[in-house]
């Protein structure tokens, strides 16, 4: 009893701190105080649910003892994340995204095919291209290079698409006024259409950033050699070792935040001159 | 109209692309298998052999049309579109999940946009964490998820459609809080003036205005449900549905009855998203919007 107490306590003081500092004036501190705190009152309230309700571990580990876990297998976790993350999802998602961008900008020189290829790119990137991954593990083996191709056929597509779109994000007038200095293609891309296409390109990099991860892990259930965090996360469910599978799925969380943000940093630092950037500053 | 025949040149060549590679990935075995017979393989012997084997590395686009032709139309016309061995049926499956997780997801996802628009707490606290969330890959936690409903008794239809709507969620949130807020300032001092109710500014004003955005978050929220359904459906011991399908081709090593699911898969969410695309001009155009 003294737990759901407590945890009825801790609703009511995130609940009120909150609200005091979501209505003083919005200011760095304040927009970042507010989620932590909206944070931290979700994972005590979850704390004390488990053990106020004595709730099985087998169904919902505690917070503290996912910790646990995660403090105890660091080694294990960090194997799987090399092996995932780095190996798998990282290789696959440089591939990827290269191999669409220079797809995009191949394409760019002829408006027959970027006619064809928009609706056609934009119809395969809703599709459930997830179901490729049985077919490439199998080609491609259980080892780190068949999710490293899952990963490059789902981010290809919305890379390929976000770039075209962005390359013809310059207007007539910006042309013009490059014609008349005399540039030829090569300096009209560079100097040009590729930095105008930059928020595009940063907008298919973000997409493809989560879609890598899930890409890597989702791949992991078809097949895969005895590590990685798809293959503990299936395993551990298997073995109802859900702390486990848990601290796993707080290190895909710490891995996909970072390696999200790493892309919105780069973005930040390149397309500076955006409305979209300036206005935050 | 006018972007029919590159579409329709860049299919083509995705086609020829595909018997080629067809023969590139199962030469191997047809050669081995003449070399066995100790018989010449001359060209045209391989390329047919290539384009014709049961268990090829890359099934030619023929042989997936006639598995699919023989799983679907062949059986209605037989009488049981509806039994086990159809694809209909597991289509059926996934669609059901996915149309269950979608109304769900969208549910939710409107329902925390109206909460973020109106209430500056929400807004604060809440919208962070529902970026955050689509950073964590969480499809990983579908097997869990699964297991965990099953163990508590809830099985079935539910855990599938709940990884559907945690997928589906997302769009509709960040669009319906864009969508809401689109108004701008002049219209709100306008309705300000006509003394209208909060009541009366949200039927008459946001949520009318908000329609566009959420017809084109709907759209993505359907493709993402989709996914979600048949990752759904892999760890639960593949029972039925698209993605059991093709968690049983994989373990058995039937590459075509692999592409004939996932090909299901895709018309299934070319026919849904088309849908919402009619629906959505079909409603702008009564707006007058469109």
């Amino acid at each position: 009893m003294g737990w759901l107490a407590f945890g009825l306590v801790a609703w009511a003081l995130g609940w009120w701190i909150n609200s005091r500092l979501s209505h003083r004036p919005r200011t760095r501190a304040t927009g970042l105080l507010v989620p932590v705190t909206f944070g931290v009152t979700v994972v005590v309230i979850w704390e004390c649910l488990v053990r106020g309700l004595s709730i099985s571990p087998v169904l919902l580990p505690a917070p503290t003892a996912i910790a646990a876990t995660f403090a105890k297998s660091i080694h294990i976790l960090w194997a799987d994340f090399v092996q995932t993350a780095l190996k798998g999802a990282l290789t696959g998602y440089i591939m990827g995204c290269g191999a669409a961008f220079l797809t995009a900008i191949a394409i760019d020189r002829f408006p027959f095919l970027q006619r064809g290829l928009l609706p056609v790119g934009n119809f395969v990137a809703a599709l459930p291209i997830i179901g490729m991954a049985p077919i490439l593990v199998m080609w491609f083996g259980f080892d780190w290079q068949s999710k490293a191709a899952v990963v490059v056929v789902m981010v290809f597509f919305p890379m390929l698409v976000n770039t075209v779109q962005g390359l013809s994000d310059t207007d007539a007038m910006q042309r013009d006024l490059m014609r008349t200095y005399a540039a030829g293609y090569w300096q009209m891309l560079l100097k040009l259409r590729l930095p105008a296409a930059m928020p595009f390109i940063f907008n298919g990099l973000k997409i493809a950033t989560t879609l890598a991860l899930i890409g890597a892990i989702v791949a992991e259930f078809f097949g895969s050699p005895i590590k990685g965090m798809g293959f503990r996360i299936s395993t551990s469910v298997g073995q109802l070792a859900l702390d486990l599978v848990w601290a796993e799925i707080v290190v895909a969380a710490i891995a996909g935040s970072g390696f999200y943000g790493a892309v919105a940093l780069l973005e930040k630092a390149v397309t500076f001159w955006h409305p979209s950037q300036r206005s935050r500053a | 109209m006018r972007n029919l025949l590159p579409v329709l040149t860049i299919l083509a060549a995705l086609l020829v692309l595909w018997y080629a590679a067809a023969v590139v990935l199962n030469a191997q075995w047809a050669r081995d298998q003449a070399a066995r017979a100790g018989a010449p393989l001359s060209f045209s012997a391989l390329v047919t052999d290539t384009w014709s084997q049961d268990k090829p590395k890359l099934p030619a686009p023929h042989q997936v049309a006639a598995e699919i032709w023989q799983t679907t139309g062949a059986m209605v016309l037989e009488g049981r579109g509806f039994s086990k061995r159809s694809l209909i049926y597991h289509s059926w499956i996934t669609f059901s999940a996915t149309a269950l997780g979608f109304v769900l997801g969208t549910a939710l996802g409107i329902a925390l946009a109206i909460g973020i628009v109106y209430n500056r707490t929400m807004d604060m606290s809440v919208m962070p964490w529902v970026i955050a969330s689509q950073t964590i890959p969480i499809l990983a936690i579908a097997p869990m998820i699964i297991v965990v409903l099953n163990a508590v008794g809830i099985s079935g239809l539910l855990p599938k459609a709940m990884i559907s709507m945690y997928l589906s969620f997302f769009p509709v949130v960040v669009g319906m809080v864009k969508g809401l807020r689109s108004p701008t300032p002049m219209q709100l001092d306008q309705m300000r003036t006509w003394n209208a109710s909060s009541n009366q500014t949200f039927w008459r004003l946001r949520l009318p205005s908000s329609m566009p955005y959420l017809f084109t978050s709907l759209k993505v929220g359907m493709a993402a449900s989709l996914v979600g359904a048949i990752v759904g459906e892999l760890p639960t011991g593949a029972v039925a549905g698209l993605g059991a399908r093709l968690l049983a081709g994989s373990y058995y090593g039937q590459t075509i009855q692999i592409w004939s699911a996932l090909i299901m898969a895709a018309t299934l969410a070319a026919v849904l998203v088309g849908l919402i695309g009619l629906i959505q001009r079909i409603t702008l155009k009564r707006m007058g919007m469109a």
